[in-house]
C-alpha cells in the first residue's frame, strides 16, 4: 500500500545498527558484572516494546467490541504476537543474563513469575485466535480475552509480588544494580527506540497481511 | 430491575432443574473429587504430615481441576435443540444470562466443594470444624472468581471445535491469582489464625472478584451473539 512500511524498515535498521553499536562501542564496562551486563540492552527495550504491544492489544480489543471495525482487531492480533514474541525475547535474554550473574537459569522470583503468566496468557490469547475460523466470531472473542488478559495483569503483578515477599524474605536475586550510570540509560533508550520502530515495521507489515487474508478467505 | 432479576432467576431455575433431573454433572464430579484425593495420596505418598503440610494446595487444585471439568460443560446443553437460539432471542439484557448461569455454577461448584472439603478432613485427619467459618469465607471468594471468568471462557468455548483443550489453556493462566491468594488464605487459616492475618490476600481476592464479575457483565452479550 503505502510506502511508510518500507521506511519504517529502513529506520528501525538503522536504529539498531546505532543501538547495537552503542551497546557495544559507547556502553562502558559495568564494573561489577563485566560485559553480560551488556544484555541489559536487549533485555529493558524488549519488556518495554512488549508492554507497549499488550497495551494495543487492549486497545485494539476495546476499539473493535465498540465500533465493530475488524482494523482495530488486526491491531490488536498483530500487537498480541509481536508482544509474545517481545515477551519471548525478555525471557531468553533474562535467563541467558542470568545464569552467570545469579547462578541460574530460572527463579520463581516475582518479576519473571509474573512476566511468564503474562507469556502464557497471551499464548492463550493467540490459540483462541487460531482456533476460530469465522472472522468476526473471532474477532469478538479475541476482543474479550483481549480485555479479560490485560485487566488481569496489575492482579497477576500484586498477586505474584506478596506472594514472593509474605512467602519468605526478600532474595538476594533482587535483579538489576539500581544505580544506573546516566550513559547506560543513554544506550537502553537508543535501543528501545531502535526496537519500537522495529516493531512498528512489523505490526504493519501484520496488519496488512491480516487485511489480504481477509480479503482472500472473505 | 425486577425484570432483569426475573430473567437470572428463570436461566438459574433452569439449569438447577436440569442438573437435579439428570444429575449427571454432579455426580461425575463428586466421584472426580473422590478420585483426586486418591491420586494426591498415591503422588505424595502415605506421609500424613506431608500432605497435611500440601493441604491447602491440594486442597485448591482438587476445585480448580473440578471446577475445569464442570464449569466447561456450563453452555454445552445449550447447543441441542436450538437452545442457543432461544436463549439469544430472550428479551432484555443478555448479561442477565450470564448472571443466571454463573449462579447456577456456584451452586454446584458449592456442592462440589462442600463434599471435597469433608473427604479431605477425613481421609488426612484434619479437623476443619474449628476453621470452617473462616475457610468458607475464603473459599467463597476464591470460587466466584474462578467461576466469573470460567462461565465467561465456557460460553465462548462451547462454540469453538477443540473446547476441552481451549477451556484450560485460557482459563488457567488468567487464574493464577486467585490460586495464589486463595492457597495462601487457606494455608493461613488452616493454621488457625484470624481471618484478619490473611486480609491483603482477601481484598486482593475480592478485587479480582469485582474486576472478573464487571467484565464477564459487560462483555457476555459480545461471546453469545450468532
Amino acid at each position: 500500500m503505502s510506502r511508510t512500511p518500507r521506511v519504517l524498515g529502513w529506520l528501525a535498521l538503522a536504529g539498531l545498527a546505532t543501538g547495537l553499536g552503542a551497546a557495544f562501542a559507547y556502553a562502558p564496562v559495568e564494573v561489577a558484572q563485566g560485559n553480560v551486563q551488556r544484555i541489559m540492552y536487549l533485555h529493558l527495550p524488549s519488556i518495554g516494546t512488549a508492554y507497549v504491544a499488550f497495551a494495543l492489544v487492549f486497545l485494539g480489543s476495546l476499539a473493535y467490541l465498540v465500533t465493530r471495525r475488524l482494523g482495530w482487531d488486526r491491531l490488536a492480533a498483530a500487537a498480541a504476537e509481536l508482544g509474545v514474541l517481545f515477551t519471548g525475547l525478555t525471557i531468553v535474554s533474562g535467563s541467558v543474563w542470568g545464569r552467570p550473574t545469579w547462578g541460574t537459569w530460572w527463579t520463581w522470583d516475582a518479576r519473571l513469575t509474573s512476566t511468564a503468566v503474562m507469556l502464557l496468557v497471551y499464548v492463550g490469547y493467540l490459540l483462541l485466535r487460531g482456533m476460530v475460523e469465522e472472522t468476526d466470531r473471532r474477532a469478538r472473542f479475541a476482543g474479550v480475552v483481549g480485555i479479560v488478559a490485560a485487566a488481569n495483569i496489575p492482579i497477576v503483578h500484586f498477586s505474584v509480588t506478596w506472594w514472593r515477599t509474605l512467602h519468605q524474605p526478600p532474595t538476594i536475586l533482587t535483579p538489576g544494580p539500581s544505580p544506573i550510570d546516566r550513559s547506560l540509560w543513554l544506550v537502553v533508550a537508543v535501543n528501545f527506540v531502535a526496537f519500537l520502530l522495529l516493531f512498528a515495521y512489523f505490526l504493519t507489515r501484520r496488519m496488512e497481511i491480516a487485511r489480504l487474508e481477509e480479503e482472500v478467505t472473505g | 430491575m425486577t425484570a432483569y432479576a426475573r430473567r437470572t432467576w428463570i436461566v438459574l431455575w433452569k439449569d438447577l432443574l436440569t442438573e437435579r433431573r439428570s444429575k449427571e454433572n454432579l455426580n461425575a464430579l463428586v466421584l472426580f473429587a473422590l478420585l483426586f484425593l486418591f491420586l494426591f495420596q498415591f503422588a505424595l505418598g502415605a506421609d500424613r504430615e506431608r500432605l497435611q503440610a500440601a493441604l491447602p494446595g491440594l486442597m485448591w487444585l482438587g476445585f480448580i481441576l473440578a471446577g475445569l471439568l464442570g464449569l466447561g460443560r456450563s453452555f454445552l446443553a445449550e447447543r441441542d435443540n436450538d437452545c442457543w437460539e432461544g436463549l439469544l432471542q430472550s428479551p432484555g439484557d443478555k448479561s442477565a444470562i450470564y448472571l443466571g448461569k454463573l449462579l447456577a455454577n456456584l451452586a454446584t461448584m458449592a456442592v462440589v466443594e462442600a463434599v471435597m472439603v469433608t473427604l479431605f478432613g477425613f481421609f488426612y485427619n484434619v479437623s476443619l470444624w474449628a476453621t470452617l467459618g473462616p475457610l468458607t469465607v475464603v473459599i467463597a471468594l476464591g470460587t466466584l472468581g474462578l467461576a466469573a471468568m470460567g462461565t465467561l471462557f465456557a460460553a465462548m468455548t462451547a462454540q469453538v471445535r477443540a473446547r476441552e483443550l481451549l477451556f484450560p489453556v485460557l482459563l488457567l493462566p488468567a487464574q493464577v491469582p486467585v490460586l495464589l491468594a486463595t492457597v495462601s488464605a487457606t494455608e493461613s487459616v488452616l493454621l488457625g489464625e484470624p481471618l484478619s492475618a490473611a486480609a491483603p490476600w482477601l481484598k486482593l481476592l475480592a478485587g479480582a472478584d469485582v474486576v472478573y464479575l464487571v467484565i464477564g457483565l459487560l462483555t457476555f452479550e459480545f461471546v453469545i451473539e450468532n
